[in-house]
């Protein structure tokens, strides 16, 4: 991830003035510093013994938070950082290789082998 | 000083004219009466080759003021006209074009709004939009309709302002009246209004950004409201510095105010449009009849609001009347009195100002109604009568 | 030329009044007037009553209202004369101008006035001679200019000849100079 060009730590406090002018936003492709992952109640899980590698869960995320490294899904899968939990994955996977898991548990040996 | 051409022309024509040697990039725009005649004398330019404007032909003024918007955000110069409807049918996106901060450059043939249908003059639309955040200029003539657009051009784009401007005329007896007035040649209004050099151009593709963002609860919305009133705010010296200067290469004047008869008067109207000439004209009379010292304020400047030069003009009057072409229903009167005597507040000296509805759809201005405006001033002056009541002059 | 001359039209819409009002602030302009001409308008269709405004002055014109006393009335269909009331507001030594057959001692009577000057010419009669059509605005102003006398023959003509040279053959230019001629001429004024 790069860093942003203009230093939003201060955004709360910023006057009238240091807005851009009219709203506009002078730098696009921006939202990667916004992090959604704290939205998360539930975090999706793949099982790489499941997975076709369709890519089909790539294709759908609409946070591009499904990480591809040399046309496969990756082994470090998820981006939490931007992951907001919405499950499109999990529902759209055709073979329930992704689960949902709440978040704060772990899943059990035994739910990891079913 | 540049030769000037005197030419006989209507009011939409003038404008037209100072539209063509702005040379905006875009047109967007949607036929209504009485403003009709001003897109369409573009569309003849365009066609003629004599401009090479994109003119958009749209299904609606809803989408005539969307498309200026989207051209503007991309960087263009846009001018358009519109009208009465038309100009209400625009309203959510007079408010972004605003909040966006785009120089879109309109004429407003002054109408009146329905119901019932009516064709004719009055302030109702424009007054209706009074706080969108568009600069709004008036013109009492079709020469000031002409000088007006040209002036609002730069105000638009100034650094400092970067808002839209609406220009206004008043619908049929400045639209379509013949008038005697002068233009001045191309390269000297091309030099005067010079470029437009947008700092965030959607069109810019080496700098990417993003135009129409939201700012929600907690969000910037707030300060940039704030932003905005500043910049409106700077408008004002603003719109004088560059009306002195347009006045100086034409010899016109031009004033956020333009005061008559101010030096030795007791009473004064203040008016706003085509009116401000009857005004003058009866006002005119009495001096010369030995009656009443009139003075006529007239304002040529509403949005910024030329609040403290009203008070400075006023300081002292006997009784002021304020003329407005337009109804603020259920309110104490029209915008103009409400502006005015809000502006009169802070003076120490109490000045007792009355309150006109006059013109509304058309309604004829006669010079007679005008000396029963300075006669029941006189009364109020001279302790006859009360300085009360809302007056709708000369309804049956 | 008198300070402010204010001329009243009245016509049915299509007869060309408005373009009189304009011909005439037009003329006006190149003598240096100041000038204004406006229809009234209005959602007519072709065959209504309608009235236009010219005012013309040596100085600047600063009043936008409709003219109530009008200097001049010019009066381009006389079946107007029993429904609109055209001689209102008629200056003392007014003068109305009518398009019509009869003397301006018929008019007169017509109108029930006994101030003011009125002046009769067969505008209709010398336009469909000329013209070969009904359209009696460019006769009325021949008749305007001498009744008036706020142009001479040659400044009307010659300010046809540039106006409508832009647009028509020369034939069609000719024949508006010579019904403006003709009703210089034949206009009786009483």
């Amino acid at each position: 991830m790069s860093e942003p060009k203009w230093d939003l730590t201060r955004l709360g406090e910023w006057k009238a003035e240091e807005f851009p002018l009219g709203a506009v936003i002078p730098e696009a492709g921006n939202s990667q510093y916004y992090r959604t992952g704290g939205w998360r109640s539930e975090r999706p899980v793949r099982d790489p013994k499941v997975c076709t590698q369709c890519l089909l869960c790539w294709i759908v995320c609409p946070d591009a938070a499904i990480r591809v490294a040399e046309e496969k899904i990756a082994d470090d899968t998820f981006d939490y950082d931007h992951c907001k939990g919405c499950g499109v994955c999990a529902n759209e996977c055709p073979v329930d290789a992704i689960t949902m898991v709440p978040e704060g548990c772990e899943l059990t040996e035994a739910e990891k082998d079913a | 000083m540049p030769e000037q051409k005197t030419i006989a022309a209507t009011g939409n024509i003038f404008v037209a004219e100072a539209m063509r040697q702005c040379a905006p990039d875009v047109m967007a725009a949607y036929p209504i009466t009485p403003q009709t005649t001003i897109v369409e004398e573009y569309a003849k330019f365009v066609a003629q080759g004599k401009v090479h404007t994109e003119y958009v032909t749209v299904e609606s003024e809803h989408s005539a003021m969307s498309a200026c918007v989207g051209a503007s955000a991309a960087g263009a110069r846009v001018m358009t006209a519109t009208s009465s409807q038309g100009l209400a049918l625009m309203w959510e996106e007079l408010h972004i074009a605003s909040g966006m901060r785009l120089p879109i450059v309109m004429a407003n043939a002054n109408r009146a709004l329905s119901a019932p249908i009516n064709i004719h003059c009055d302030h109702s639309d424009v007054m209706g939009a009074r706080d969108t955040g568009w600069v709004i200029l008036f013109a009492e003539t079709a020469q000031e309709a002409y000088d007006n657009t040209i002036v609002a051009c730069r105000v638009a784009e100034d650094p400092d302002v970067l808002l839209p401007v609406m220009t206004c005329l008043d619908g049929f007896i400045t639209t379509h009246s013949i008038d005697r007035g002068q233009t001045i040649d191309d390269e000297t209004v091309k030099a005067f209004v010079g470029e437009r050099k947008p700092d965030y151009a959607l069109l810019d593709t080496a700098n990417p950004v993003s135009h129409g963002s939201f700012a929600g609860l907690g969000g910037p919305f707030f300060e940039f409201k704030r932003s905005q009133r500043d910049a409106i705010d700077r408008s004002k010296p603003v719109v004088e510095r560059v009306g002195a200067e347009w006045s100086k290469i034409v010899g016109r004047p031009f004033g956020l105010i333009e005061t008559w008869g101010l030096e030795d008067a007791d009473v004064a109207v203040v008016v706003i449009g085509s009116s401000a000439g009857n005004a003058r004209h009866v006002a005119r009379q009495l001096r010369a009849e030995g009656g009443t010292k009139a003075a006529v304020v007239k304002i040529r400047c509403f949005r910024p609001f030329p609040a403290a030069e009203l008070a400075a003009a006023l300081k002292g009057m006997k009784a002021v009347a304020v003329l407005d072409r337009a109804e603020s229903f259920g309110a104490e009167g029209g915008p103009l009195f409400l502006e005015t005597r809000s502006a009169l507040y802070d003076l120490e000296r109490r000045v007792p100002v009355v309150n006109y509805i006059y013109g509304l759809g058309g309604a004829d201005v006669k010079l007679e109604l005008m000396r029963r405006v300075y006669s029941d001033l006189s009364d109020i002056a001279s302790g006859a009568a009360a300085a009360e009541g809302l007056r709708y002059l000369g309804a049956r | 030329m008198q300070q402010l001359t204010e001329i009243r039209w009245h016509a049915r819409a299509g007869q060309g009044a408005v373009t009189a009002a304009k011909l005439v602030a037009d003329t006006a302009l190149e003598l240096d007037q100041y000038i204004q001409a406006m229809p009234e308008y209005g959602p007519e269709r072709m065959g209504a009553p309608i009235q236009a405004f010219t005012r013309l002055s040596a100085a600047p014109i600063e009043i936008h209202c409709n003219i109530e006393d009008p200097n001049v009335v010019v009066v381009l269909d006389e079946s107007l004369l029993p429904i609109v009331d055209v001689a209102r507001g008629l200056t003392a030594d007014g003068t109305i101008i009518v398009n019509t057959c009869k003397t301006p001692e018929e008019i007169r009577r017509e109108l029930g006035i006994d101030h003011g000057h009125v002046a009769t010419v067969d505008a209709s009669g010398i336009s469909l001679a000329t013209l070969k059509r009904d359209i009696p605005n460019t006769p009325m102003i021949g008749a305007l200019a001498k009744v008036t006398g706020l142009f001479t023959l040659e400044q009307v003509a010659d300010h046809l000849r540039k106006s409508f040279g832009k647009k028509f053959t020369a034939e069609v230019v000719d024949a508006n100079v010579e019904s403006v001629t003709r009703a210089y001429r034949e206009v009786a004024a009483a």
